[in-house]
């Protein structure tokens, strides 16, 4: 609790200010100490490289851990239990990993782990990230981690050398943003349509220099692994951090994981979490409020995340550069129906959209279903431990007998760097969180979507609002 | 990383908003493990085809990294991923700054770090530069002072600090491991009880 002569303060305030080893000055930025940072294959290597320069040792091994994820394959080993790379640099990228870890005594879960995940579906599983940590990954969708009142943030490969050498990062204060989202959601309305309709309403840029805390009915009401949706998407609008407040559904998910605090120490870390919210009268430099009743099943249409519409509105037309860019890369007539546009391929994963949660939504539309002729449907669960779990309540069979494709744990589709990509012009309807051109695969075109409106375009072959499937079982 | 300290070039346009770190860089080139020579991949979908032919209609066919070491593009420059390799790429390409009306926060810590200058204008200059490809600007990252050929001299916003380090040649980590005897102390602190319940590995 805050003593009643102190200011009233933020959420994000009150981790920053845990952590300022100095505070900032008219000289230099703050020093933020980092609890966790967490590696991968692509974005590490080249800080290794620069500690090994230098003749500098990782500081603190016990606070960093490591996955596989990016380059690694999402087809099962050969009978010789052998993964198949998509390319010879990506398998030393993962070698290299290996090697930088164990020479620097570095927790890394590679193939042989039952924890192996995209490091930001793997970090909340094994209970590493908590309330009140500071969390960075050389990856922009570290955001994530602030689901559970964390400021975590992504980072360059030259600050992921900071934090090896000496746990810290230099820092200016960001300004603060208030996201309060009220009411209940609609029925086929999910986190995902909630964290696009908000992208569509910042901006691409609108959050640029801040951190959000997301808070409100809405967010109150969410399961952490839609909480977990919602931050993972603050970058798409520009936003480094996004976070919500820790409650009793944040203890109760962490509680017991590999990696939570035990006994005694559990207790006391409650008591502590506890008191990571913003007080009431502390003020955010700006402040968005958003009826979250209103909010239809959501996509994207265009060539960033913020160019969103409700899905069955029409295809916004119009003159500006911005939009003829995308509307011709698209290949999408203004004006034109958004619903109904044929598909050539469905990826359900990534860090926004393969949790358990996430999987059971898309798993519950297609079951007893078959996906549409001439399309490619791609599952790829987050990690071995939700991979697992989904095969132990059937949802492997659910999909396989649709007729997608289910996959091993990793980045897939989301950025197309490990081989599985969408061909030229293919319109991909993709729980990931980026339509950028060409992400997907060069010429590819894709629509960021929620599990249940990729599960119904699966089904449909076209771009097709959930509810018409949800609503036949009312 | 040291700077000279000035940038005197002719500028090179590329009148496009949201330029993001895809097109800077595609992520079928991320699976590098060296930072140098990535300019062969810098906005490669722009300039070649699916057969690794120019395309007739790359943008950057009339680029000349002798003169025009200056990028000015649309707003939100360098929006999406974290990777480094885009300020990486963009340097090796023959960028020494880019002007834009924003900038990406990772984006411009991350070209920061690496002596690309992000040079920040408003919209309207920004909307002349673009208009007029070609004029000849300097930078000075000492005086925060962009000087722009017929139009005169702008301040940009640069923290004192990375354009202290620029100039300076002083290094960033060399500067933390400097404080080593205050992070001690940090992390010793009686007043920092969070760091107990997280988790001892």
């Amino acid at each position: 609790m805050s003593e009643p002569s102190q200011p009233a303060t933020t959420l994000f305030e009150k981790v920053w200010q845990r952590h300022l080893v100095r505070e900032e000055s008219a000289q230099a930025p703050a020093i933020l100490y980092i609890d966790l940072q967490l590696l991968h294959e692509v974005t590490s290597p080249q800080a290794f490289d620069e500690l090994k320069r230098r003749g500098l040792k990782v500081r603190r091994p016990d606070r960093c851990l490591a996955t596989i994820d990016h380059s690694t394959p999402t087809t099962p080993p050969d009978s010789d239990g052998v993964y198949h790379y998509h390319t010879p640099e990506a398998k030393a990228q993962v070698d290299m990993l290996h090697f930088n870890c164990a020479e620097n005594g570095i927790e890394l879960h590679g193939w042989d782990s039952p924890h192996r995940g995209i490091v930001h579906v793997m970090g909340p599983e094994m209970g590493a990230t908590q309330p009140g940590m500071t969390i960075v990954c050389g990856d922009s969708h570290t955001a994530t981690h602030g689901a559970f009142g964390a400021l975590a943030f992504g980072i360059g490969t030259t600050e992921v050398g900071h934090v090896l050498a000496t746990q810290c990062l230099l820092q200016s204060r960001p300004k603060t943003l208030g996201i309060r989202i009220e009411g209940s959601l609609k029925k086929g309305v999910s986190a995902k349509d909630v964290i696009l309709h908000v992208i569509g309403a910042m901006g691409v840029d609108g959050g640029t220099g801040f951190v959000i805390e997301y808070f409100g009915s809405t967010v109150r009401a969410m399961d952490m692994e839609s909480r977990m949706t919602m931050c993972n998407m603050s970058i798409e609008c520009g936003a480094r951090a996004g976070m919500v407040a820790p409650d009793e559904t944040t203890f109760a998910y962490i509680e017991g994981r590999p990696l939570a605090p035990r006994g005694e120490d559990w207790a006391a870390a409650v008591e502590d979490w506890k008191t990571l919210k913003t007080d009431p009268g502390a003020g955010y430099d700006r402040l968005v409020e958003i009826d979250a009743t209103r909010i239809e099943p959501s996509v994207t249409w265009g060539i960033n995340p913020g160019m969103v519409i409700a899905i069955n509105d029409a295809i916004p037309s119009g003159a500006d550069d911005s939009t003829r860019d995308a509307l011709n890369y698209m290949q999408f007539e203004g004006g034109s129906e958004m619903s109904g546009q044929p598909v050539d391929v469905v990826f359900i994963g990534s860090c926004t959209n393969s949790r358990m949660r996430d999987l059971r939504e898309a798993a519950g539309l297609m079951k007893g279903r078959k996906v549409a002729s001439g399309t490619r449907v791609l599952v790829v669960p987050g990690s071995e431990a939700t991979r697992k779990e989904a095969e132990a309540e059937g949802l492997d069979r659910i999909f396989l007998q649709a007729g997608a494709e289910w996959r091993e744990p990793g980045c897939s589709m989301c950025l197309a760097m490990n081989g599985d990509s969408a061909g030229p012009g293919d319109l991909v309807v993709s729980t990931s969180n980026r339509n950028f051109k060409g992400r997907q695969g060069r010429g590819a075109r894709t629509i960021l979507a929620s599990p249940l409106t990729a599960a119904a375009s699966a089904i449909a072959g076209r771009v097709t609002n959930p509810l018409e499937f949800m609503e036949a079982e009312s | 990383m040291s700077h000279p300290g000035v940038v005197e070039s002719s500028t090179f346009c590329l009148p496009v908003n949201n330029i993001d770190t895809d097109q800077i860089i595609p992520g079928q080139f991320l699976t590098t493990t060296e930072r140098e020579g990535l300019g062969r991949f810098c906005f490669y979908s722009w300039r070649f085809d699916e057969s690794g032919n120019e395309r007739p209609d790359n943008p950057l066919k009339a680029f000349d990294a002798a003169s025009q070491q200056v990028l000015v593009a649309g707003s939100n420059f360098g929006c999406g991923s974290s990777r480094e390799h885009a300020p990486w790429a963009l340097l090796d390409f023959g960028f020494r700054a880019v002007i834009s009306s924003q900038f990406a926060d990772i984006f411009r810590n991350n070209s920061l770090k690496n002596g690309l200058v992000p040079v920040q204008v408003d919209e309207s200059l920004a909307d002349h530069l673009l208009e007029n490809p070609g004029l000849s600007v300097q930078i000075d990252i000492s005086s925060n002072t962009l000087s722009v050929e017929g139009l005169g001299d702008f301040k940009f916003p640069l923290d004192p600090f990375s354009a202290y380090c620029l100039t300076r040649g002083i290094d960033q980590l060399d500067f933390l491991l400097e404080n080593e005897a205050e992070i001690r102390a940090f992390e010793q602190g009686s007043e920092t009880p969070y760091l107990r319940f997280h988790a001892d590995r």
